[in-house]
């Protein structure tokens, strides 16, 4: 198994990790991404992901294959939430499985950090205060492209 | 010139207060055209990390530009 896709549904960890299952494979991580209550000293009410889902799963696939290519693990499967999402529940889900431990963990680590890096995904936090905010912008400087 | 089509994503759909436009340019990058859409659209912020894509793939802000090309402006990321 090696697939990255986007879903509108509630993501179930445990079914998730059942499809990465392989006799051949000692050693099993995922990484699950839960909504949490605060950011950056603000109270977090809930939250929304933009998925631009053509690209998204696209450049997804792409992370699973250099993270096979990689380190050599046997499987990896990545899913990530888009629309509205409640405290806790799980936005983003990364499984590997692999004969031992090593390669596991580092290509686990490997697809999140690029995950989250290249997938244009973009995240509006609802605040407590009553305002929301598209996350990361506020921080970024406005120097020129190029 | 050329007819390209733009599309903007969230903040960037939010601070033009358009998803999608035809513009008729002469810029011959992504960062060109950018910049042409910055001066049309007040409040369209140039940002450092933000990415770029043309017809679908990921792209440099330096990349060539053709007739019909639709390109994606992506304000920085945030998944995860």
């Amino acid at each position: 198994m090696k697939h990255f896709e986007i879903t509108s549904q509630a993501i179930d960890p445990d079914a998730f990790r059942k499809q990465l299952l392989d006799p051949a494979c000692g050693a099993y991580v995922q990484f699950d991404g839960w909504v949490r209550n605060h950011n950056e000293g603000q109270s977090v009410l809930r939250l929304e992901y933009e998925v631009y889902e053509p690209l998204a799963v696209k450049e997804g696939q792409s992370i699973i294959d250099e993270a096979i290519e990689r380190f050599g693990v046997t499987n990896a499967c990545g899913v990530h939430r888009s629309g509205l999402l409640e405290l806790s529940d799980v936005a983003v889900v990364v499984g590997v499985s692999s004969p031992h431990r090593d390669a596991a963990f580092a290509a686990c680590r490997y697809i999140i950090d690029e995950t989250k890096a290249r997938l244009p995904i973009w995240k509006k936090e609802y605040y407590e205060n009553g305002q929301a905010e598209w996350v990361n912008c506020k921080h970024c400087g406005h120097r020129e492209h190029g | 010139m050329k007819n390209i089509k733009v599309r903007y994503f969230a903040a960037y759909r939010e601070e033009t207060g358009v998803g999608f436009e035809t513009i008729t340019t002469g810029a011959n990058s992504p960062a060109e055209l950018f910049a042409e859409c910055a001066t049309k659209h007040e409040g369209l912020q140039s940002y450092s990390a933000a990415l770029v894509a043309i017809n679908d793939e990921m792209s440099d802000w330096n990349a060539a530009l053709s007739e019909g090309d639709e390109v994606l402006f992506f304000p920085p990321v945030a998944g995860g």
